[in-house]
């Protein structure tokens, strides 16, 4: 307890908590649709309510200027011999920057949440699903040791699966539920094994002890320290859908688009680059880890990149951004710039959940437009869109504020945070040339970022319109309720690279600062890379020559007028097949592993080994044996006295013969 | 008292008794054998007394006692199962097969 208002962290998690058990128990009791308004107060209420509660806890951890984290230990969780693992959440710099994300972009997507879900008859449950998420994702974020991080870690993936199959009456949307709920399984087997292994090489599971011991129990370099870390990335690769477990994240624009921006985009896809960079002592004693982390984040980052560019729908194109985003981060703090993964989680929570949004309001309106003619046409897919500005002139203007953002233009949240990855895997690149080509990776896919995001603004927002003559006029802006958040995240995309103008530009790199006590223990183990200022500017020369020739060859390229609406689409040829399938990876997944795994296990695990030698052999088998002994010693019940007494007679002689023998 | 004389017939008397129950179907007849089991074995327990002491002579009179109550008792179920079945062989006492 340190006496000041950082005492008050367990209320941010209550709160949430709070909210879903009341959420929870409306949605049991089937209320009147008039408590909707309660479900709402309660739903965006907690929220509101917590993200004060964690502004004044950063106001009050920033004044202690706390080198070392603050741990609140509650109570003794699993003591077990030398295994003592206590209740405890951890206020420090790391923490609190995700405390507010979580709590303030969650804030804003409850309220957009209020209109978007207004007709839905399972309101009261999406919202107690929605707080319970936030609950999770705070425990991820606060717990003190492994632990306690992996129930929230596996609390988020629940809440993902419950809100990915929350229209669960579509045989389609249950299947997204269950595949992503799969995919982070196998990923949570490597952060299970990795949690075991620390444990066995440093005696602890507490953050603070294993950071501190870690250095000296481990070998740096070792077989040891590169497995438990490869294993953590493992659990990050499906957790935050990386290569190769991303394939779970495009499928879960099933659920309702204010979750894929809250879970699949802003906050819990974001779980494994904090995990990465909470490690990050852990991950500069391994420097093959390292690399095999900002690799595979580079290859994903362009990987993802070129399928976002042939997509129609625009969630999915939305969904991919979000996975080569990720690879970014996964760069940023594979390449040992924490602080630029952490700063670029942060700018990518506000542009990529005000894309979210907005593509949230474009398919309500959308939605509603074709639900007033009673049609049945697709409202997601671009090429039903097209010259939407002129009726969502908000929605429109704030968007291209976020695509900006994310294309990297200055001087927009994106282009510091994109930037500074980028320049910090140049820098590693003196020391290990693999860098250069993960530099180059992400510089393409900077470039194809920049290309389908203005085509995605191009095909929805301009051009003519293809949503039909009788829909036209029911196409209309959404509410305040929703518009109002987008207005603040608009903001938040523009200006959020304030929070950390590097050096270059004669700005304070305040987020980066702030980091530091979290950061320079991995830092001190990585060599510095200083870069000259001339090629500094060089590279963001670079940079923004790379998204200004994305957007304007977008804008030269891609005709809008030529095309036709969904229903009437020619099928692509050649490339634009492949992409627009996604690189054939579900294909090819389903054909290597899931069909194989199928037939083996229907084939040899259920009609061999379970049928025949668990129910034949042995659950039957032994019922068999008995009732074969007892058939063959019916005949010694013959019911005659007689019989009976010369047994007993024998038995005896027996005994006595033994006895004097 | 001669001991081995005694213990002589005292083996005779018992293997009549377990030869009368394992070949006689009467009841009442494998009852007396029986009995005649016992008073063998009380035999036994006498002579041997001259050798081991008084104890032998005492638990004859327990196995009396025992004898004289299973005879009650026996007796009885005989008397019962006559009453059942009008007989008292054993070979139609065979309910104990099902």
């Amino acid at each position: 307890m340190t006496g000041t208002a950082v005492d008050l962290i367990w209320i941010a998690p209550a709160l949430a908590l709070l909210g879903f058990v009341l959420n929870g128990t409306l949605a049991f009791v089937r209320p009147p649709p008039t408590a909707k308004t309660l479900v709402s107060i309660i739903g965006a209420g907690v929220l509101l309510a917590a993200f004060g509660v964690s502004i004044t806890v950063f106001r009050a951890f920033a004044d202690l200027h706390a080198e070392a984290p603050v741990v609140f230990r509650y109570w003794s969780w699993i003591p077990v011999g030398t295994l003592q693992v206590d209740f405890a959440l951890q206020v420090d710099q790391l923490s609190t920057v995700m405390l507010l994300v979580v709590t303030g972009v969650g804030s804003l997507i409850h309220l957009f949440s209020i209109g978007y879900m207004k007709e839905d008859p399972g309101y009261a449950r999406y919202f107690a699903y929605l707080n319970l998420f936030v609950f999770f994702m705070l425990v991820l974020v606060l717990g003190a040791s492994f632990p306690v991080m992996f129930v929230g870690w596996e609390g988020v993936g629940l809440c993902s699966y419950l809100l990915i199959g929350f229209w669960f009456s579509v045989q389609a949307n249950a299947d997204a539920g269950r595949k992503a709920f799969i995919m982070n399984r196998i990923g949570d087997f490597g952060f299970m094994v990795a949690m075991f292994m620390i444990f066995w090489s440093t005696g602890s599971l507490d953050f603070d002890a294993v950071f501190t011991h870690a250095p000296g129990a481990l070998v740096p370099g070792g077989s040891a320290i590169t497995a438990i870390t490869l294993l953590l990335f493992l659990g990050c690769t499906g957790k935050s859908a990386q290569i190769p477990l991303y394939t779970w994240l495009p499928d879960a624009m099933a659920g309702p688009t204010p979750v894929s921006a809250l879970i699949h985009a802003a906050t819990m896809v974001t779980a494994g680059v904090y995990l990465v960079a909470r490690c990050n002592v852990l991950f500069a004693m391994a420097p093959l880890s390292s690399a095999v982390v900002a690799g595979v984040g580079a290859l994903t980052a362009l990987f993802a990149a070129t399928i976002a560019l042939k997509q129609w729908d625009i969630k999915r194109v939305l969904a991919y951004s979000t996975i080569s985003q990720l690879g970014y981060m996964f760069l940023g703090v594979g390449t040992g710039a924490i602080s630029a993964g952490i700063f670029h989680l942060t700018t990518h929570a506000f542009f990529k959940a005000l894309l979210f949004l907005g593509s949230g309001s474009v398919i309500y309106a959308m939605h509603h437009a074709y639900h007033a003619t009673h049609s049945h046409e697709d409202a997601q897919d671009m090429r039903n869109m097209g010259g939407l500005a002129r009726y969502l002139p908000w929605t429109t203007a704030l968007m291209w504020i976020a695509t900006l953002a994310i294309a990297g233009i200055p001087p927009l949240s994106g282009f510091f945070s994109k930037d500074e990855i980028l320049t910090a895997a140049f820098a590693r690149s003196t020391a290990n040339p693999a860098w250069l080509v993960f530099w180059a990776f992400g510089l393409a896919a900077a470039l194809l970022t920049a290309f389908y995001m203005t085509r995605l603004m191009l095909y929805t927002f301009h051009g003519p319109n293809r949503t039909g003559e009788k829909e036209r006029e029911h196409l209309h802006e959404a509410p305040w309720i929703m518009t109002g958040p987008l207005l603040v995240l608009g903001i938040l995309s523009a200006a959020g690279g304030l929070l950390s103008v590097p050096a270059l530009y004669r700005g304070s790199a305040r987020l980066h600062h702030w980091l530091e006590p979290v950061t320079q223990p991995g830092a001190a183990m990585v060599p510095e890379t200083p870069l000259s200022t001339t090629t500094e500017w060089m590279l963001v020369g670079v940079a923004v020559l790379v998204a200004v020739v994305g957007i304007v060859g977008a804008w030269r390229l891609l005709k809008p007028e030529e095309l036709v609406p969904a229903r009437s689409a020619p099928a692509e040829r050649g490339l634009a097949r492949i992409l627009r399938n996604a690189w054939y990876v579900n294909e090819i997944y389903d054909a290597l592993i899931v069909r194989p795994l199928t037939w083996f296990s229907t084939e040899v695990l259920w009609k061999r080994v379970d049928q025949r030698l668990i129910d034949g052999a042995t659950v039957n088998g032994v019922a068999r044996g008995a009732r074969a002994l007892g058939w063959a010693n019916r005949w010694l019940q013959t019911g005659q006295v007689g019989v009976y007494v010369a047994v007993f007679v024998v038995g005896v002689l027996l005994i006595i013969w033994r006895s004097v023998g | 008292m001669l001991l081995s004389p005694a213990l002589a017939i005292s083996a005779v008397l018992f293997t009549l008794g377990v030869a009368g129950v394992l070949l006689r179907r009467n009841a009442i007849v494998i009852f007396m054998c029986v009995e005649l089991m016992l008073n063998a074995v009380n035999l036994t327990f006498v002579a041997l007394a001259q050798r081991l002491g008084m104890g032998g002579q005492i638990f004859v009179f327990f196995v009396m006692a025992v004898a004289a109550a299973e005879a009650g008792v026996g007796l009885a179920i005989i008397l019962a199962v006559f009453r059942h079945k009008q007989s008292v062989s054993l070979q139609n006492m065979n309910l104990l097969k099902d």
